[in-house]
Order: C-alpha cells, then sequence, then structure tokens
C-alpha cells in the first residue's frame, strides 16, 4: 500500500474512509471541524476590509452618507433576496444528500448555482452604472457632482477632541472642515447650500474592495457547487457519505451572510 | 507493557528497532515521483525541512553581505545604497516568510506531530502536500521579485514608501500572501489533528508540551494571517489600481496600513517562538531526566501568550502618531505577554532544579536558549515601556531584542529540535563532540553579533543605515566578527549533521530516553508510524526509561510502568 495508493485501497472497500482514520464518523467530524476553521479565516479575512469601514466611516461619515446614494437599494435587495433563496436552495441539497434523493439533488444544486449567476448578473448591472457614471475607487474616481449654490460659512467652533491630551492649544480655523455636519444638524448638501464633501472616492474604494472580494468568493462557491453538481450526476453521495455537499453548504451559507452584512451596511446609511 | 511493544516487545530488544535496513518511510517508496506525491506527513516534514534550510542559507548569506558592509563607516565597497536597502529587506523577508514561521511547525512539527498522537497521519494529508507546494509557489515569487526588482521597503512593506517605490512590490507580496495560505493550511491541520486524533489515553493535559505549543501556535496563524492577506491584497490593489485606501492624496490613511500589518505581524512572532518553547518543554525534562515541573502552567501558558499576542501590536505605533491614551493601554498590555512568558522559564528552570542533568547537544541548546530568551524578553519590556521607547524606537537596540528573541529563541530552539529529532528521522546519531563544538561557536558567535548591537543601540545608532558615524566603528566590526563566528558555527553543524546521514552509528529507537510516543517506534519510524497503536501515558515519565549500554540507547526500565 503507498502513500497515494492508502486511499484508494480504502475506497475500493466501498468505503471514503482514509487509512488515518478510525471510523466514518471521526472522519466527518474532522472535516466539518476543518471547514468551521477555514471559514473563520474567512471571516477575518472580510474583518479587515469591515475595520477599514468603521475607521472611513465614523472618521468621515458625510463622505458616507452623501455617496451611498449612488447606489440603488432596489436592486441591493433584490440580489439580497437572490442570496437568501440560494441558501435556502443550498441546505435542502443537503437535505436531499442525507436521505439520498439524487435527482432532487443534482436540481437544487442547479438551481444555487443559477442563483448565484442571477446575483452576479445583477451586481454586473450595478458595476456597470458606476464606471460609466465614473463613480469609481481613489484614482479612477471621475464623476460630476453637483456644485453649491452659493459658498457656505460654517461655524468657526470646532468640536473638542475626545482625548484630553489632544487638545490643542492653536486657534480654531475660521472655517471647519468642508461638508462636516455638527451633530443633529442636516448635512450641509442636504440643505443644499454646502457642495459634495471631499474624498468622495473613499466611499466608492470601499464599495469596490467589498463587494469585488464578495464576488470572487460568490464565483469560487459556483466553482464548488459544480464540482459538487458533477459528483452527485455520479451519485457518489448518499446517506453513508455526504461530507462534501455539507461542507460546500456551510461555505455558501457563508458567502450569504457577508452580504446580509453588506448590503445595510452600504445600502441603507439612511 | 513488554508484552504489548512492538518495538520494545520481550525478545525484541537490539533486533529491529533501527530499521534503515528494513523497511521505513524513508524506503518505503523509490524515484522522485514517490516523494513530490508523497501524502506522508514524514515526507512533507522532510521535504519542508530541505526547504527551509534552503531558505535559512539565503538569508544567511544576506546577512552576512550586510554585515560585512557595514566593516566601514563611510564606505560604499561591496553594495551602493540602494542595494543596502535591498539586501537588509531581503534577509528580512526571507527569514521571517520562507524560514522561521514555518521552521518548526511546518518542518519539525510535521514529522513529530502525528507521531506524538500515536497517529498514522495528519487529519487532513493532501491539504498537507498543497500547504508544501504553496510554500513553494511563494518562494518562487519572492525569487521572481528578487530578480525582478528587489524590494527595498523593509520586510514590513509600510506605505506610502511602498506603494511609491518601483521596486517589484506587487510580485512579493503576492509571494507573502501565498506563503500566508501556506502557513493557514498548516496551522488548520495541526488543530483539527490535535483535536481529533489524540489517541486512547492522551487527554488535553496528557499531551506532550510540544503540542500544546503547536496549538497555540496554529490558533495565531488562523485567526492572524488572513488580516495579513487582506492587507496585503489592498496593497496589491493601491498599486495596481490606485484604490486609495492607504493613500493621503486620495483621503486614505496610511496608519490604517501599519494597524492592519502589525495586527498579523505582532502575533506572528509568537507563531515563532510558542512552537520553540514547546521544544523546550520536551528537551528540558529528557536532559534533566526529570519529570517536567509544572505541566498545567506551560501548557495554558502557550493559550495565554496566544490570547494576548493579539492585543499588543499598537506597540511597534508609539512613535507613529498613535493616541496617547491608546499607547497606554498596549503598553500595559505588552507587559502582561511578560508573564505567561516568565512562567515558562521559571517551570524550566525548576524542571532542572535537583535533575541529573545531561549535557548532550539538545541540553546545550536548551541553555544557551534560557539566556538568550531571558535577555530578549527582558529587553522586551524595555521597549514596551513608552518614554524608552521613544529613546530606542528605529535603533540597533531594536534590531538586537529582535534577534535575541528570533534568533536566540527560536532558531536556538529550532537547532536544539534538529538535533533531537534528527536520529528519529534519519536513523543515524551525529558526532556529539562536533555537535557541542557547532552549539558553542552558535552561543558565543551569536552574542558577539548581537550583544554589541544593544550597546550601539543604546547609544542612538538609526537601523538600516548605509553610512554611520566613526564613533560605532568598533561596535560594527566586532558584531561583524561575531556574524563569521555564528556563520563557522552553521557550517560545523551542517557538515556534521549531513556527515551523520552517511556515516553516523545506526541510531535506536529511543536515543535520549524520551517518554513521548515517538521514541516507541523504530528509526527511522516505518511508513505507517507504527506497528499497533501505541497506548499513551505520562509523556513525561522519563524516569521510566533506563539507558541500556550495550544497545546504545534507552529501554523500559524493568518493573517500571513504562507507559
Amino acid at each position: 500500500m503507498t502513500n497515494s495508493k492508502g486511499e484508494s485501497v480504502a475506497e475500493a472497500h466501498g468505503g471514503h474512509l482514509a487509512h488515518h482514520f478510525d471510523t466514518a464518523e471521526q472522519q466527518f467530524e474532522s472535516g466539518k471541524l476543518g471547514m468551521w476553521i477555514f471559514l473563520a479565516t474567512e471571516i477575518l479575512l472580510f474583518g479587515g476590509l469591515f475595520c477599514a469601514y468603521a475607521v472611513y466611516r465614523s472618521s468621515h461619515p458625510e463622505i458616507f452618507l452623501y455617496a451611498h446614494r449612488y447606489l440603488d437599494k432596489t436592486l441591493g435587495a433584490i440580489n439580497t433576496a437572490v442570496l437568501i433563496c440560494s441558501s435556502f436552495t443550498m441546505a435542502w441539497a443537503v437535505r436531499c444528500a442525507q436521505l439520498g434523493r439524487r435527482k432532487a439533488l443534482v436540481r437544487l444544486l442547479a438551481a444555487t448555482i443559477a442563483l448565484a449567476g442571477c446575483f452576479l448578473g445583477i451586481k454586473y448591472v450595478e458595476y456597470e452604472h458606476k464606471w460609466k457614471e465614473g463613480l469609481l475607487w481613489g484614482k479612477r474616481f471621475h464623476a460630476k457632482l453637483e456644485q453649491p449654490a452659493a459658498p457656505v460659512v460654517a461655524s468657526p467652533v470646532p468640536t473638542p477632541s475626545v482625548n484630553p491630551e489632544e487638545r490643542s492649544l492653536i486657534a480654531p480655523a475660521a472655517e471647519g472642515p468642508k461638508g462636516l455636519a455638527k451633530p443633529g444638524q442636516r448635512p450641509l448638501w442636504e440643505t443644499g447650500t454646502g457642495g459634495p464633501p471631499k474624498n468622495l472616492q473613499t466611499f466608492f474604494a470601499v464599495y469596490f474592495t467589498m463587494t469585488g472580494l464578495h464576488g470572487i468568493h460568490v464565483i469560487a462557491g459556483m466553482v464548488l457547487l459544480t464540482l459538487m453538481l458533477l459528483r452527485a450526476r455520479r451519485g457518489e453521495f448518499g446517506p453513508a457519505y455526504f461530507t462534501p455537499v455539507d461542507l460546500a453548504g456551510l461555505y455558501w451559507h457563508l458567502v450569504d451572510l457577508v452580504w446580509i452584512y453588506l448590503f445595510p451596511l452600504l445600502y441603507l446609511i439612511r | 507493557m513488554a508484552t504489548n511493544d512492538p518495538v520494545f516487545g520481550a525478545g525484541g530488544l537490539g533486533a529491529g528497532q533501527n530499521a534503515l535496513g528494513g523497511d521505513n518511510y524513508l524506503s518505503h517508496g523509490h524515484g522522485l515521483k514517490s516523494w513530490l506525491l508523497t501524502l506522508d506527513h514524514k515526507r512533507i516534514g522532510v521535504m519542508y525541512l530541505v526547504s527551509i534550510l534552503a531558505s535559512f542559507f539565503l538569508g544567511g548569506i544576506f546577512a552576512l553581505l550586510i554585515r560585512t558592509k557595514l566593516l566601514t563607516p563611510g564606505s560604499s565597497a561591496l553594495m551602493d545604497a540602494n542595494t543596502y536597502n535591498q539586501m537588509f529587506t531581503l534577509h528580512g523577508a526571507v527569514m521571517i516568510f520562507l524560514f522561521i514561521i514555518p521552521g518548526i511547525p511546518a518542518a519539525l512539527g510535521n514529522f513529530v506531530l502525528p507521531l506524538m498522537l500515536g497517529a498514522k497521519d495528519v487529519a487532513f494529508p493532501r491539504l498537507n502536500l498543497a500547504s508544501y507546494y504553496m510554500w513553494v509557489a511563494g518562494a518562487l515569487l519572492a525569487l521572481l521579485s528578487i530578480a525582478t526588482g528587489a524590494v527595498d521597503t523593509g520586510w514590513t512593506f509600510y506605505t506610502p514608501y511602498s506603494t511609491t517605490t518601483n521596486a517589484s512590490v506587487i510580485t512579493m507580496v503576492a509571494g507573502v500572501f501565498v506563503l500566508g495560505f501556506s502557513s493557514i493550511f498548516t496551522g488548520l491541520n495541526f488543530v483539527v489533528s490535535i483535536h481529533k486524533l489524540r489517541p486512547e489515553g492522551m487527554s488535553w493535559f496528557r499531551m506532550p508540551l510540544f503540542l500544546w505549543g503547536l496549538y497555540g501556535t496554529a490558533i495565531i496563524q488562523i485567526m492572524a494571517t488572513p488580516v495579513l492577506g487582506i492587507t496585503l491584497l489592498l496593497l496589491i490593489a493601491e498599486r495596481a489600481l490606485g484604490v486609495g485606501i492607504f493613500d493621503p492624496s486620495l483621503g486614505g490613511d496610511p496608519i490604517l496600513f501599519q494597524h492592519f500589518f502589525w495586527f498579523y505581524s505582532h502575533p506572528a512572532v509568537y507563531i515563532m517562538i510558542l512552537p520553540a518553547m514547546g521544544v523546550i518543554s520536551e528537551l528540558v525534562s529528557v536532559f534533566s531526566r526529570k519529570h517536567i515541573f509544572g505541566y498545567t502552567f506551560i501548557a495554558l501558558s502557550s493559550i495565554a501568550i496566544a490570547v494576548i499576542s493579539f492585543l499588543v501590536w499598537g506597540h511597534h505605533m508609539f512613535v507613529a502618531g498613535q493616541s496617547n491614551l491608546a499607547s497606554m493601554i498596549f503598553s500595559a498590555l505588552t507587559f502582561m505577554v511578560a508573564i505567561p512568558s516568565a512562567v515558562k522559564v521559571f517551570n524550566w528552570v525548576a524542571t532542572m532544579y535537583k535533575g541529573s542533568i545531561w549535557l548532550a547537544t539538545p541540553m546545550l541548546y536548551v541553555l544557551s536558549f534560557l539566556f538568550l530568551f531571558g535577555i530578549g524578553g527582558l529587553t522586551g519590556l524595555f521597549l514596551g515601556a513608552l518614554a524608552v521607547d521613544v529613546h530606542l524606537h528605529d535603533t540597533y537596540f531594536v534590531v538586537a531584542h529582535f534577534h535575541y528573541v528570533m534568533f536566540g529563541g527560536t532558531v536556538i530552539a529550532f537547532l536544539g529540535g534538529l538535533h533531537y529529532w534528527w536520529p528519529k528521522m534519519f536513523g543515524r546519531m551525529y558526532s556529539e563532540l562536533w555537535g557541542r563544538v557547532g552549539a558553542l561557536l552558535v552561543f558565543v558567535g551569536f552574542n558577539t553579533t548581537f550583544f554589541t548591537q544593544f550597546v550601539m543601540g543604546s547609544h542612538g545608532a538609526p537601523r538600516r543605515s548605509y553610512h554611520y558615524l566613526p564613533e560605532f566603528q568598533t561596535y560594527h566590526q566586532l558584531s561583524t566578527i561575531g556574524s563569521y563566528l555564528l556563520g563557522m558555527g552553521f557550517l560545523v553543524i551542517a557538515v556534521n549533521l549531513v556527515h551523520a546521514l552517511f556515516r553516523g552509528r545506526p541510531a535506536p529507537a529511543n536515543p535520549w530516553g524520551g517518554a513521548t510516543l515517538e521514541w516507541r517506534t523504530s528509526s527511522p519510524p516505518p511508513h505507517d508510524n507504527f506497528a499497533a497503536t501505541p497506548v499513551a501515558g505520562d509523556p513525561y515519565d522519563v524516569e521510566a526509561w533506563a539507558f541500556d549500554r550495550q544497545l546504545g540507547g534507552f529501554v523500559p526500565r524493568a518493573g517500571g510502568s513504562g507507559s
């Protein structure tokens, strides 16, 4: 029994048990634990971006308030519904694999892949619109925005720092930062007296990196589910062995979950 | 136990303990393909070992070139300023990402972990091989970047310099990104193996401490590496697309890069040191011929270090414009890491107390570790103190501290572990005399190189500078001489170990009298690790093993429990 044959010998005995596991249950639990740990690394990968979002939104709320209006809430909501449906078909597919209902499993996997494709299609429509309008990240941002009707005189009183160490002795500037709203006051661009806030590209940098990374994960999920579909058609899964479908399902639910956070954070700011 | 033990079974003494002539994992398959496509954790461990030692050699050459350049204060001989920047960047990047992070876990850990668990393999053998090839791919990308315009940013890739320099940052950063995946896969494999493959009789608190060290390491690899991943992706996006997240002229924040980077890279130094501490825990008990002292404390301190390591990253940014309040909190948390580290050191020293210390080569490395890690750890407290750090920041003091922990700690423990497990890996003993000479040369060479840098740094000598003031010349020259001694030490070690592969005395199954499970199988182990699954007992019951003069190794003591 050579290294590579180690597993094929076990498979020849009708099972999927690798030679270094004692029982199928031990192997299943190992696979599941491994997948959960992998999902933890995925959450941390997105965590960096959520952290960047939090930093920029708290330091420049006016950018987020202003720029999020350029996102299409309807399309975002439809996409959310599409992904939630795909999670439902995925969960159903796992159940069918456990029950050994092959035909239903294949159909449900196909439905999940189709819904994922639908999500990407709608995403494409949104991206194309942004591309045409020049609502892009960092260097590429070149949108034409409405300009202020009249110059604004902002309050010269600055907001004191929360950190007592950092209170400055330098006299406050005559004009406050452009577009920054005081607490409880409507942002200047909403009253029609101020122009758009500076650095709008920051919002679109955050938007494109977050939805872009999520999109890559959707594509990876589609590839994974296609592999599952092909294996399911060959009848590899049944009540005795359904681990791969189960694990692919876990991954797909995470992809869905990330979007469920992205949608309100990016589209529903106000 | 004498009846059920496959290697030490009744009447089996002396025979069958060295498997070089018979079936073992090295002779199990032939040809290049049987190595390149292997799923055997032992072979993957050996491939990792060869690869990381090659990286270590490369990184070492860079270091010697830097030290040679620094012999004279104002000279431009040997390399120009730009090459010098590339040299120290590559020394750092190669040593950290290619050698020291995978060093103990992926090379030694891969070989030893399943054996210590009495298992046939790690939980996911294919993922293990994938992790190795990820490493190879990452290393190739790094080499490619050296060929196409070596990075000169320092190994930290700080923005905005890294987004504006014309070196091939993208290739290097992509390489490090791929290496991160390799590291995550190894960690994931180890966590699942430790959870699911422990044998009967091995509860969490009867596990060898090396496994606790690897477990703590794996937690950090899993939880911190993805954050480095996204940071590097953003850096690539910044350079390739101008995404602007770290670019102040586009409303971005370069300090955010530092936060992201150190959120990984501070825990990463514990990825480097925790497995080393695990190795020391094994060695100190075996070579003091005494049960480990304070087992539970050593085990839990590994986890404590892993947890606290996530909360201290801000101490790299005391002078980077962080708020004073944040700096104070980070400073306090930094001091807290010293507690579990000191718990370990005190327990190791207490293990040696009244033991019968055997000054074999691995034990010499343990003693080196205790001295050097002690100095390295305590100078870390100087740097964690806010006011002192303002003076010492970016001086040679930081360089010396880092090398005392990473070299004096991790590399020394790696060498100790390498000498300890070498007979198990390849079935041959090395020359004890030359092993000791090598250890001594490394100890003396290391201290000459880096202690002078502490002195120099406390006088304010800035790190990473091409020219320096003439008053620092004596220190620099001493340091360079030390680095040559260090190089000679490594030469002795390499010749000794390689010589052992061909001419060494065949190793017995248990040359050192260790009580962990890897010593219950032949040297080198068979393909399936154990002829029969061993029963786990107390991993530190070293007194149950007695030296057999005729065999040249240890056998279970007659009448002792031995299991």
